[in-house]
Formats: C-alpha cells, sequence, structure tokens
C-alpha cells in the first residue's frame, strides 16, 4: 500500500469520512432535526463528487494489486450513481418529515451504501466485490425498514435481508468454486486461468452460481421475486432510491465480472445472460398489467427495464456494454422523475400510491399530467421520447451479436408492456369522474426534478445529450 | 493410521455430527451446544492444518462470544420453535426431493471436477515466505488486503447504525432520572421535622 493507492480512492475515502463525520457531528449535535440540511448537503457533496470524477483524469488507473480498478466505464457508472442519489435525496426530506422518519441517519446510510456501490463498481477482485456488494446491500436492508411502526415497512426489510442473504450465499459459494478453480480471487488471475475456449466444468458451476446472486441484486427473473413487496413496502423515497442507484451498481458489477474475469469465455455466459433478460422481460410486461399499486407497478417495470439492459450485456461485445450503460443512464432518469410524481401523490393530505386515484388528473393538474405522460411514452419507449432511443441502442447491440430471435421477442414484449403505461396515461386524460381528485403535494423540488426529467426525455432525441460518446467511451475501456 | 490422520477423523466426523444435531435438535438450547462442538472440533482441524492462530480465533470468537451470545438469546427470547417448525412436515417430501437432484448434480459436477493447472502456484503465490503464520497473516490483511479490512471496518458500522435506527426509541412521556437535581435538593426545602408527642399524634 502506497500514497499512490489511496490517491485511487480519494474519493470513496472523501465519501466514508464525510459519513462519520455527519454521524458524529448529529449524534453530538442536534439530532434529527438537522436531518434536512444533511440530506441537502449530503447530495450536494455527490453531486460535487460526480463532476470532479468527471473532470478527473482519463485512463486506466489500477491499485491495491489489481483489486481496485479506476478507469472509464468506473467513472461513467460512478457518475450515474452518484448523481441519481443525489437526486433522490433531495426528493425524500418532505415524505419522510410528514411520516416522521426523517432521521439523520438515512442520509448517513445512502452515503454509506454509495461508498458500496462505488466499489462494486470499481472492483477487480471477487473479495472487493463481495465487501462492496454487502456494503451497500446493509445499508439498503436498514433504510427499507425505516418506517419500523409500519408492518409492511419491516416486512420489507426482513424480507429483503432474508432473501439477499441468501443471494449472498449463492454468490459466496461461486465466488469459492472459482477460487478452487483458478487459484485466485483476482478477475486478471481468472481471466487467464478461464482461458480462450470452452471453461472447465468447475469454472462455470462458480460461475452460474454468481450469475444467480448478481441476477438477484438486479432484480431479473428468476430471482425477482422480493422486488414488488419490498418496493410496496418501503418508504417511498427509499424506493426511489432502490430503483435506481442500486441497480446501476449491480449491473455495472454484472458487466464487470462477465468481461473482465470471464471475457474470454464469452459463449459460455451469453446464453444464460440472454436467457434470463428474456424471462425478465416477459415477467415484467405481463404481471404489471393486473397491478393497482403504482409502486408495485415501478417494481415490474423495473424487472422489465433490467430485462431490456440484460440484453446490452447478452451481446457481449463492446457495443453491448455502450447499450448497457446508454439504457441504465436513461432508465435512471425515467425513474426519478416517475417517482418525483408518486412523491406528490396525495388525498386529503395522505399519501397515496393506488393507481384509480390518477383518473382525470389532467384536469385538476395539467401540468403534472403532461410530465408524467411523456415520462410514461419514455417508460414504455415510444418514439421519439429518449426511452425509445435506449430500447434502440440494445436492439442494435443484440443484432450486432447474431441475437435477433431476441430482438424479436423484446420487441413484443416491450409492446405488451406499454398497455399498462399507456393505460395510466388512458386514465388520466380520460378516466371515469373521480369523487375527489387527486391533490398534488405543492412542491417546488418535486416539480422541478419531474419537469427536468421529463424535458429530458424530449430534448433527448437531439444527439442522446451527448451520452453516446461517453457510454461509447466508457465501454472501449471494458471490453478488450 | 497414524494420530494425525485419526486425529483428523475424530475432528471431522464430530464436526459433522455437531452441525447435524444442530440442525435437527427440538430443543434450541441443546442446538446451540452442539454448534458449539461444531466450532470446537473445526478448531482442531485448523490445529492440524497448522493454523494454530485461526483456531485460537475460532474458539475465543466463536465459542466464546458469538455461541454464548446465541445461548443467551435463545434463552431470554423465549421463541416457541415447534411452532416455526410446525409447517415443515408437509414440505418434507417435496424439499427431499429437491435435496436429492441437488446433491446429484453436485456430485456429478464434482466428479469431474479439475483444477487450473497454475492454480496452486497462484495459490501459495501470496503467502509471504520465512514467516511464522500469525505474521503472515498479518502481513497481508494489514498491507495487502488493507483496502478490504477497512471496508470490512465499515460495514460493521452500518450493522451498529442499524441496530439503533431500528431499535432506539425516544419516549417523551416516561419521567427519567436527573441525578443532577437530585444532588442539589435542597433538604431544609424539601421535608419539614415535626416532633411528634406520644400519644398525641399530628
Amino acid at each position: 500500500m502506497v500514497p499512490a493507492d489511496l490517491s485511487i480512492i480519494l474519493p470513496e475515502i472523501l465519501l466514508s469520512v464525510f459519513a462519520m463525520l455527519a454521524l458524529l457531528g448529529a449524534v453530538y449535535g442536534r439530532k434529527d432535526r438537522i436531518a434536512t440540511s444533511l440530506i441537502w448537503v449530503t447530495a450536494a457533496i455527490f453531486i460535487i463528487a460526480a463532476l470532479s470524477l468527471m473532470r478527473s483524469a482519463n485512463g486506466t488507473e489500477i491499485g491495491f494489486n489489481g483489486m481496485f480498478i479506476n478507469d472509464g466505464f468506473a467513472r461513467f457508472a460512478k457518475v450515474v450513481v452518484l448523481f441519481s442519489a443525489a437526486a433522490v435525496l433531495v426528493i425524500s426530506p418532505d415524505y419522510l418529515a410528514e411520516r416522521k422518519i426523517l432521521k439523520f441517519e438515512y442520509p448517513v446510510l445512502i452515503t454509506l451504501s454509495v461508498v458500496g456501490m462505488m466499489m462494486m463498481i470499481s472492483a477487480g477482485d471477487l473479495m472487493l466485490l463481495y465487501m462492496g456488494l454487502e456494503l451497500q446491500s446493509l445499508c439498503l436492508y436498514i433504510i427499507a425498514s425505516m418506517r419500523r411502526d409500519s408492518l409492511k415497512s419491516t416486512e420489507a426489510g426482513l424480507k429483503y435481508f432474508v432473501l439477499g442473504a441468501l443471494s449472498s450465499g449463492l454468490l459466496l459459494y461461486g465466488a469459492s468454486l472459482i477460487y478452487g478453480y483458478a487459484g485466485t480471487t483476482s478477475f486478471l488471475g481468472i481471466f487467464a486461468a478461464a482461458g480462450q475456449d470452452h471453461a472447465d466444468i468447475g469454472l462455470l458451476l462458480g460461475l452460474v452460481l454468481m450469475l444467480a446472486g448478481m441476477a438477484f441484486k438486479v432484480s431479473a427473473v428468476p430471482f425477482h421475486m422480493w422486488t414488488p413487496d419490498v418496493y410496496e413496502g418501503a418508504p417511498t423515497p427509499v424506493t426511489a432510491f432502490f430503483a435506481t442507484a442500486p441497480k446501476v451498481a449491480a449491473m455495472a458489477l454484472f458487466a464487470r465480472v462477465l468481461h473482465d474475469a470471464f471475457g474470454g469465455i464469452v459463449g459460455d455466459w451469453q446464453q444464460v445472460v440472454a436467457l434470463i433478460s428474456l424471462l425478465s422481460m416477459y415477467l415484467g410486461a405481463i404481471a404489471a398489467i393486473g397491478q393497482t399499486n403504482i409502486k408495485r407497478l415501478m417494481a415490474y417495470s423495473s424487472i422489465a427495464h433490467m430485462g431490456y439492459a440484460l440484453m446490452g450485456l447478452a451481446a457481449g461485445t463492446s457495443l453491448g456494454i455502450e447499450a448497457l450503460l446508454t439504457y441504465m443512464a436513461i432508465y435512471v432518469t425515467m425513474n426519478v422523475g416517475t417517482f418525483a410524481f408518486i412523491l406528490t401523490m396525495q388525498k386529503d393530505g395522505q399519501p397515496v400510491t393506488d393507481i384509480s386515484t390518477l383518473n382525470m388528473l389532467s384536469r385538476s393538474e395539467p401540468g403534472k399530467a403532461l410530465a408524467m405522460l411523456v415520462l410514461l411514452f419514455s417508460l414504455a419507449g415510444v418514439p421519439p421520447t429518449l426511452g425509445f432511443f435506449a430500447k434502440w441502442s440494445v436492439w442494435n447491440a443484440a443484432l450486432d451479436a447474431d441475437l435477433v430471435w431476441l430482438v424479436v421477442a423484446s420487441a413484443i414484449a416491450s409492446a405488451i408492456g406499454a398497455y399498462y403505461y399507456l393505460r395510466i396515461v388512458y386514465l388520466m386524460y380520460f378516466g371515469e369522474e373521480p369523487q375527489e381528485a387527486l391533490v398534488c403535494r405543492p412542491s417546488v423540488v418535486l416539480s422541478g426534478v419531474l419537469t427536468v426529467s421529463s424535458v429530458a426525455m424530449i430534448l433527448g432525441m437531439i444527439n442522446l445529450l451527448g451520452l453516446e460518446g461517453a457510454a461509447e467511451a466508457a465501454a472501449a475501456t471494458l471490453v478488450r | 493410521m497414524s494420530f494425525a490422520s485419526f486425529a483428523f477423523y475424530l475432528f471431522a466426523s464430530s464436526a459433522v455430527a455437531g452441525g447435524f444435531f444442530t440442525v435437527v435438535g427440538r430443543n434450541p438450547v441443546h442446538s446451540v451446544l452442539w454448534l458449539i462442538l461444531s466450532f470446537l472440533s473445526s478448531a482442531g482441524l485448523f490445529v492440524l492444518l497448522g493454523a494454530e492462530f485461526i483456531a485460537m480465533l475460532l474458539v475465543i470468537v466463536y465459542v466464546g462470544a458469538v455461541a454464548v451470545l446465541f445461548l443467551f438469546v435463545v434463552m431470554m427470547l423465549d421463541v416457541d420453535f415447534a411452532e416455526l417448525k410446525a409447517g415443515m412436515a408437509q414440505y418434507i417430501p417435496l424439499a427431499m426431493l429437491i435435496a436429492v437432484v441437488l446433491l446429484m448434480q453436485l456430485g456429478m459436477a464434482f466428479g469431474v471436477w479439475t483444477a487450473s493447472e497454475w492454480a496452486e502456484g497462484a495459490r501459495q503465490a501470496i503467502t509471504p515466505l520465512d514467516t511464522h503464520n500469525t505474521a503472515a497473516l498479518g502481513l497481508l490483511i494489514y498491507d495487502r488486503y488493507f483496502l478490504l479490512f477497512q471496508l470490512a471496518g465499515l460495514i460493521l458500522l452500518v450493522a451498529m447504525i442499524g441496530a439503533i435506527v431500528l431499535t432506539l426509541r425516544h419516549r417523551p412521556d416516561v419521567k427519567r432520572q436527573d441525578v443532577l437535581e437530585q444532588m442539589y435538593r435542597d433538604p431544609a426545602k424539601a421535608m419539614e421535622l415535626k416532633n411528634v408527642k406520644p400519644g398525641q399524634g399530628l
């Protein structure tokens, strides 16, 4: 360990030091009363960290004997994670304060989980991968059950914890088999041991178990069961966080492991990833149709979106990783906007999540209904919104890798999925006359986030807001 | 059979037996005691491998702290394990079927298991030479794996925060002891001495 190593992980060190200082300051200071300001400060620090990462030196830095990799891919994913975490933080305080769960630990735990995500994204070793994953997940388990007086919230936390522990077990078992085969936990060593053609059965077994563990973290079918319950039970800002930053980090980890450690044996994992992707798209599209709760609907929507993103990974090429990164960045922007809208939904001063309350929203809240219309079109992938370009890029990558059947199947799934997004639009504009209209929470921050995100969906058709070039450069550093 | 292999079979079989009885035990306290036996036997196996430091850690940390903590939790919480296990009987056949299939699959996979040719070399390359195994462990943890060590610390911090966030309650309606107020009370104001004459009362 030398100072050079420490300078590579400087952003992570500073964030963890900030988390600890904030914890000490709040415990010995004014406790929960400073929670709101602490949330804003944390968001500001995330944005500063993201901006400094964007401006920092290009090129690949490797520290701690290859354990920590800071390349273009890692920087891209970290920037997306930091921005989305900051956005989720600023939309949370009102809701949390109303439910009397605005605690100073909330921003601290989010910061620590972001540190875990950054470690996952930069992992160059199975051990660092696991440590980052656990640091991230443990924080998520806690904030899922933050509303501890609510049965649903505690159930969400407990369910997430038990199933998360099970998936960690699968992942660890896979990792130990890989270590047994390769004799090393570093991705470089595994890459060398795996060879260039078909993998040995021992390595394959470990690879499949690790895929299962990681599929759980991105909530891909058949490891998705926890998602609807956890999304529904957790407090809405926490759900918004679950749907954004951790998904990006887990997807980046997925890509990192498959390309850095198993990049030589693409043929061995390609079909597994393609199958997971296909199942996720269809389950997400079909199971969401019957939902009446918008948070559950968003859970299924996120399962489907993970399916599309995994399609980029299944391509196994640099183009595929580029598509994956583009997709995740767009997905996060859409989801932050949608959850900002869900946070404004209230009736008699109480937050509601029933889809039926959205009837004729266009009359009472025309501006918000329009913004939501754009976001829902984008989620469904209707051109010319940004969501369409996201799907377009993964289809392109899959076609490039000769996965024609997957592209056809996913086009059908996306047509099925469009039904439930468009049904909400129908309700908002042509629905039944409601007994009492939904009164949205008058909040500048929420409306601001909603507006920015929906405007981005439209403006994105110009040049994808420069996203594509950045994603291409990032992908080039991962796939060699 | 040499003494070492005799000791290995003794420890290995008692570790497996301990694990088995932990799972099937009806009385949770007995289960914890079987778990302790399992830990102790594993410690014995570590001694046989020449890793006496890890063996001692296992005894001190797992047997000394964790298992005793388990024992306290089991005794104090009074969880009705019989009720928890009530539904198990109806799922046992399916579970057994899945377990047998899994076992066969694992057997097939490990039947043809091979390690990569340079796995052994890669495994040994990490260990510092010419040092005692405890010292080598220190060299690895605090130098090569420094980052992991620090991250483990952060994970423990998160666990601590979590335990506090999810259980600590501030109750404003409870009367708390205020030591300073008690000490600064003036006896002259707080009580009054009266001389009660016999047979008269107050």
